[in-house]
């Protein structure tokens, strides 16, 4: 522990500024500092426990640098990417990674096995945040934990000077002016009690929406994970061994695979479904808790044997997490169309990486440290050049939640904004089975949504955090719901039953942005190269 | 969802109150951290991994609270259960606790050849 997280300052300068403290932003924040930059990072919770990846187990995109093995795992993934990857950046993430993982091994204890092989690809959640909040320290981050993000601050020009927040447990605010900055604040998936993601309420992506930034491949935003009803443990490496069941007690054909969660979503919306794990072999029963110590906690509290008792099961919607939308970089150096604002990790689209199917797996945290080391150096240079700003006037450029318009007016709490929200985006028959239909109504409940709460959503303290996180929640719905809708045609996870097919025409990533107007744009084609391999 | 902050185990470091990503916690001057804002507890057991005393109970329904007896929870054995599978504090370096997170490959595939012969 290094004790509590006291700071006095409530106003910083640095010259790069890191919001949120998971797996891309610490990696920005150490290749920030390693470039020579003052750096600040700021947690919404604290930097080594909150968000997915410290609750998971990141496994990397792990592929030597054997040219042709390198060219075949790209080949192989832009199969399922339906043209919307590059192998540019797939090539990128591959050589990162591979180079960089190594070089931790004084804070993480990198496995070896029987044969004496060390393995690096595949870490322990808790046991890799924490290295890497020792790193982060080490390289002379100052790190402020608890202390949310809630707007972007704005020269005259346009350019990113810093940003606000509140110190939640002082209850006071904080403004860091900044030469540059990188959002890293995850993705969006709608409080569906996924593990871990509970503070990732696309806050990064509402901010820099406001200042102009531009997403992309929201409507890849589909992904679900089984989990026990109770509980939030999605951890899917045991249910490969799953047997699922109606309340009857009849087995259910329920594929293995990507193609099992439509499978299953189908049977849940016919009643309750119920697995159990017995075909997992006595072997890996032997050692499960050693490579996933959290995996049997909720069972072994509600003193299920999961191996013989079949337990209730759900699907917890993944939203952008293990979805692949997020902001638009235009740049190696993962810069956003704003000048001065950089975006790593979920927080960034993952088409360039995974297109329209899953990263998770492999190349979402692949792509959380690329994108990460590539985001602060990239900060930390354009920092160098335009310095810090702080004698420069600047404007706090938030809206919803924070400032509303008429605070006077009747509208909905944020518990009451949240359920609303999570009535168009949680419900398997719309989440999961799309048609332009059921986009439409959605669309224009969050709409109407967006427009109460615009008007009147507000507070003091947590109560402002809270109004900020639900208004960013609902903007990450408006925007998957829209691109949804814009997207007519069927490809990777985005399937809408209304069309059914891929269709050419729509090979290409779909641009979205904007908050109280929303605006889509079709990006140029994707290069015939990349298309042609798929 | 946190259910328990046992006092007799309690040893005043407020690591729960500075870990909780989702600032479920109170600290309060000289006594057991207070748990302030259960639901927002996200159930993520970060808090019991980082209990250097083993004073915190996590329930396993990460929607409802349940009545929770604390008698029953220090007779139970699930107290530190988390961080002693996970090979932290005192375990560290416990061959029975290593980390073995690297076998997850060789599950997927075992799995997938199982599926296949099916
Ligand atoms: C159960 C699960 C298993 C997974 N397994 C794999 C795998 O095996 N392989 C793989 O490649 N990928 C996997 N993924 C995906 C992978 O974990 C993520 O892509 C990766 O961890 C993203 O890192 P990140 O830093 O972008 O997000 P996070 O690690 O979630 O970090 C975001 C941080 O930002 C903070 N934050 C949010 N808002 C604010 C704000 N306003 N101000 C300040 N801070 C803020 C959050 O508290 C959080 O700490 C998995 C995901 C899940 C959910």
């Amino acid at each position: 522990m290094t004790g509590r997280s006291t700071y006095s300052e409530a106003a910083l300068s640095a010259d790069v500024l890191v919001i949120g403290g998971g797996l891309a932003g610490t990696w920005a924040a150490v290749a920030a500092a390693r470039e020579g930059a003052q750096v600040v990072l700021t947690e919404k919770g604290y930097c080594g426990t909150s968000g997915v990846t410290a609750t998971a187990g990141p496994g990397h995109w792990w592929v030597p640098p054997d040219p042709q093995l390198r060219a075949e795992a790209i080949r192989r993934r832009q199969l399922t990417s339906f043209g919307l990857a590059d192998s540019h950046w797939m090539a990128r993430i591959l050589d990162t990674t591979w180079r960089t993982l190594p070089t931790i091994a004084n804070y993480y204890d990198f496995s070896v096995d029987d044969s004496g092989a060390i393995h690096y690809r595949s870490l322990r959640g808790p046991e890799y945040m924490r290295a890497m909040r020792r790193l982060t320290e080490d390289a002379g981050v100052r790190i402020l934990d608890q202390s949310p993000a809630l707007e972007l601050l704005l020269h005259n020009d346009g350019s990113v000077a810093g940003a606000r927040g509140l110190r939640r447990q002082e209850q006071q605010e904080w403004t860091v002016r900044a030469g540059a900055v990188v959002l890293a604040t995850g993705g969006c998936a709608f409080m569906s009690k996924l593990l871990g993601s509970q503070t990732n309420t696309g806050d990064g992506q509402l901010m820099a929406a406001e200042a102009g930034a531009e997403l992309s491949g929201m409507e890849f935003s589909t992904y679900h994970t089984v989990a026990p009803v109770f509980s939030n443990m999605t951890r899917s490496m045991s249910y490969a061994f799953a047997t699922y069941l109606d309340a009857a007690g009849r087995e259910l054909a329920i594929p293995q695979g990507p193609d099992s969660t439509r499978a299953l979503a189908r049977e849940l919306l016919k009643g309750p479904v119920f697995c159990h794990l017995g075909r997992m072999p006595d072997d890996i029963r032997a050692v499960l808790t050693r490579i996933s110590p959290n995996f049997m906690l909720p069972f072994v509290r509600r003193r299920i044997d999961p191996f013989s008792q079949p337990f209730e099961v759900t699907l917890r919607g993944e939203g952008t997490v293990r979805g692949t939308g997020g902001l638009r970089v235009i740049a190696d150096d993962c810069r956003t169309t704003v000048p001065g604002l950089f975006a790593a990790g979920d927080t960034a689209t993952r088409e360039r990486v995974a297109g329209a199917t899953s990263g998770g797996g492999a190349q979402n945290s692949a792509w959380a440290l690329s994108s990460g080391l590539w985001a602060g150096r990239g900060a930390a240079r354009l920092a160098r050049e335009r310095g810090q700003g702080s004698e420069r006037p600047v404007g706090a450029i938030g809206g919803a939640g924070l400032r509303p318009r008429q605070p006077a007016a009747a509208g909905p709490s944020a518990a009451e904004a949240i359920a609303a929200m999570q009535g168009e985006m949680l419900p398997f028959d719309k989440a999961i089975f799309r048609s332009g239909g059921k986009l439409k109504h959605s669309l224009s409940v969050l709409d109407d949504l967006w427009r109460d709460l615009r008007a009147s959503l507000g507070g003091r303290g947590l109560a402002l955090a809270k109004a900020r996180e639900t208004a960013a929640l609902v903007a990450s719905a408006r925007w998957c719901t829209a691109a949804a809708y814009i997207r007519k045609e069927s490809r990777g996870m985005h399937q809408r039953e209304d069309a059914p097919q891929l269709d050419e025409r729509f090979a290409r990533r779909l641009l979205i942005g904007g908050t109280d107007w929303i605006w889509t744009r079709f990006d140029e084609p994707v290069p015939e190269l990349e298309r042609a391999a798929s | 969802m946190i259910e328990l902050v046992i006092a007799e185990r309690c040893v005043r470091c407020d690591a729960c109150v500075d870990i909780c990503p989702t600032n479920v916690f109170d600290a309060v001057p000289d006594a057991p951290p207070r748990i302030a804002r259960q639901e927002d507890c996200e159930t993520c057991f970060m808090c019991e991994l980082y209990c250097p005393t083993d004073a915190l109970f996590v329930g396993p329904d990460c929607e409802h609270a349940e009545p929770t007896d604390e008698a029953k929870i220090l007779a139970s054995g699930w107290l530190g259960q988390f961080r002693r599978d996970s090979g932290w504090g005192e375990w560290a370096g416990d061959p029975r606790y290593r980390n073995e997170h690297w076998r997850m490959d060789g599950v997927f595939l075992r799995a997938r050849e199982m599926n296949e012969r099916r």
